[in-house]
């Protein structure tokens, strides 16, 4: 399955990004781009739980489609959360199921932002994401 | 100037995470381990393990005496009069349920139990759910700017009606001091249960359960350079005896009958099952261990470092300590940064701390805070594992302003 051009292109930067300066500065500006929340979407049901940080997470099928929304107040995690919505953006459910996102974080040299005991809320929002989907 | 810390060798961990870049400044949730303590558990491992209080074999007695040898030594350290004032828990936080089960008995509705605003959830919850069981009151004594809890406000509201006082003597968060002397005469005076968390407080400098003159002290082993999943519960007899027995089986029993069973008094009768037999031995290696050192050296490097970080927390600007910390650690939060990204930061960078509600999300939430980092010392910390996580703080600082 080849990548969405958004994702290839995040990818591109991040292989060539060289060190921990360079990979968090690009995450923040990853973060700047994600698509903001309404007032109405920043509510409690879609608070992801288990993460420190403020995080919300909206998920929606378009003619079996998904189109995920997700915003934090912490920058990084935003960035973090835009490389994870330009993977999954789109996909069916099957799709979904099927992709291992443990590999595209990997493959960005982020895995160890998955870790469970991470307190950023990554792990929390991939279990989060996986309950929306299996659910509807 | 460089301020080496003379027992860091004394930890081999410590070597090992600076070869993988790492600066360990987060000994408040656990500290690293004295070798003593890896001789210990290899010399009890490698030389015949066995259960303790049961066997009549030569394992099981050396096993028992060795068990029995760190209940002595634990009860030097705290200068309990006698050895079975010490019972062996899981951890702390278990010390800390078993009181709140093993007293419930004794209590009423309408009557009242006071904790400090400031508790870690382990000495919050275990009483905050006995209050709810038995309809009882929780009374939070409110913390002062400084981050002690008011004494003026505390004595006020500790009064006949209460029946527990359970208090940290060391904050977790703020790094404070509790005005225990003057909280836990009042409480008594007014014939209420006095219980100290001792998870902070026992780490920095020698403290005298005799003479604080609490009914109950808590600490955990692994906080005070010892294994996990090891507490220790100290009582004074006659609060002892007050305790009804929470968990049974074991060798918590005297008498055994398929419909009834007699129990034996403290420190066994409260240790049901299998304690962690290689743990205790251990925390005793490690009790000889810190009772080899220079206590007032120590104390000294201690402080020192403690002041540094004081020092170059305080130079920053938009740096925003909480409280006013006085011993092993302090947290601060930073003007339009959050929490979250600057821990992110510290980690690529190798520094170790801990970012977040610290166990304590009521004291959090009433500071009108998500979290914050918190740094925390332990007696291996040198000035440069310091100089290490300043400079990590400005690089992550200049990279998100």
């Amino acid at each position: 399955m080849s990548l969405p051009a958004a994702a290839q292109e995040a990818l591109d930067s991040f292989e060539q990004a060289r060190g921990w300066e360079q990979r968090a500065r690009l995450l923040m500006q990853m973060g700047d781009r994600l698509e903001p929340l309404s007032d109405e979407q920043k509510a409690e049901r879609n608070r992801v739980h288990g993460c420190e940080s403020v995080v919300w997470l909206v998920a929606e099928q378009h003619e079996g489609q998904w189109r995920f929304k997700a915003g934090s107040d912490a920058r990084l995690l935003r960035g973090l959360l835009a490389l994870l919505l330009m993977r999954v953006q789109g996909l069916d459910s099957a799709e979904l199921a099927g992709l291992d996102l443990r590999e595209w974080f990997t493959q960005l040299g982020l895995e160890r932002q998955l870790s469970p005991s991470r307190s950023n809320g990554l792990h929390a929002v991939l279990l989060r994401m996986a309950e929306l989907v299996s659910v509807s | 100037m460089f301020q080496p810390s003379p027992w860091r060798a004394d930890f081999p961990a410590i070597a090992a995470l600076q070869r993988q870049h790492q600066t360990y400044l987060d000994s408040a949730a656990t500290t690293q381990k004295p070798q003593a303590l890896l001789d210990a558990l290899s010399h009890y491992y490698g030389h015949g393990a066995a259960n303790v209080h049961r066997a009549q074999h030569l394992p099981g007695a050396l096993a028992t005496q060795a068990f029995e040898t760190s209940r002595d030594k634990v009860a030097a350290w705290l200068n309990a009069a006698q050895s079975r004032q010490i019972i062996f828990t899981h951890g702390a936080t278990s010390a800390l349920n078993l009181l709140a089960y093993g007293l419930e008995y004794r209590f009423e509705a309408g009557e009242e139990i006071a904790v400090s605003a400031l508790e870690h959830h382990a000495n919050l919850l275990p009483w905050q759910q006995l209050a709810r069981r038995r309809n009882m009151r929780l009374v939070v004594l409110p913390v002062d700017e400084h981050g002690r809890i008011d004494l003026d406000q505390a004595l006020q509201l500790i009064g006949p009606r209460t029946r527990v006082l359970a208090v940290s003597q060391l904050s977790n968060v703020l790094g404070t001091w509790q005005p225990l002397p003057a909280l836990l005469a009042h409480a008594r005076a007014q014939g209420a249960l006095t219980v100290v968390d001792g998870a902070q407080g026992v780490v920095h400098g020698r403290h005298d359960v005799q003479q604080l003159g609490c009914d109950f002290y808590v600490f955990s082993s692994h906080k005070l350079y010892g294994p996990e999943g090891v507490g220790v519960l100290y009582g004074r007899p006659q609060a002892l005896e007050l305790l009804r027995h929470w968990q049974f089986g074991g060798e918590m029993v005297q008498l055994a009958d398929y419909h009834s069973a007699s129990f034996r008094p403290a420190p066994l009768g409260f240790e049901a099952g299998t304690p962690p037999i290689a743990g205790v031995i251990g925390l005793g290696a490690t009790l000889d261990y810190l009772a080899s050192l220079d206590a007032l050296a120590v104390e000294n490097h201690e402080s020192c470092l403690h002041q540094h970080l004081l020092r170059g927390l305080a130079d920053r600007d938009g740096v925003r300590v909480l409280g006013t910390p006085q011993a092993a650690l302090a947290s601060f939060v930073i003007d339009g940064v959050h929490n979250a990204d600057i821990a992110h930061l510290l980690t690529e960078q190798g520094i170790a701390v801990r970012a977040g509600h610290h166990c304590a999300m009521p004291l959090l939430k009433g500071l009108g805070l998500e979290g914050a980092i918190r740094v925390s010392l332990g007696l291996y910390n040198d000035s440069d594992d310091l100089q290490r996580f300043f400079e990590a703080l400005d690089q992550g600082l200049e990279l998100l302003r």
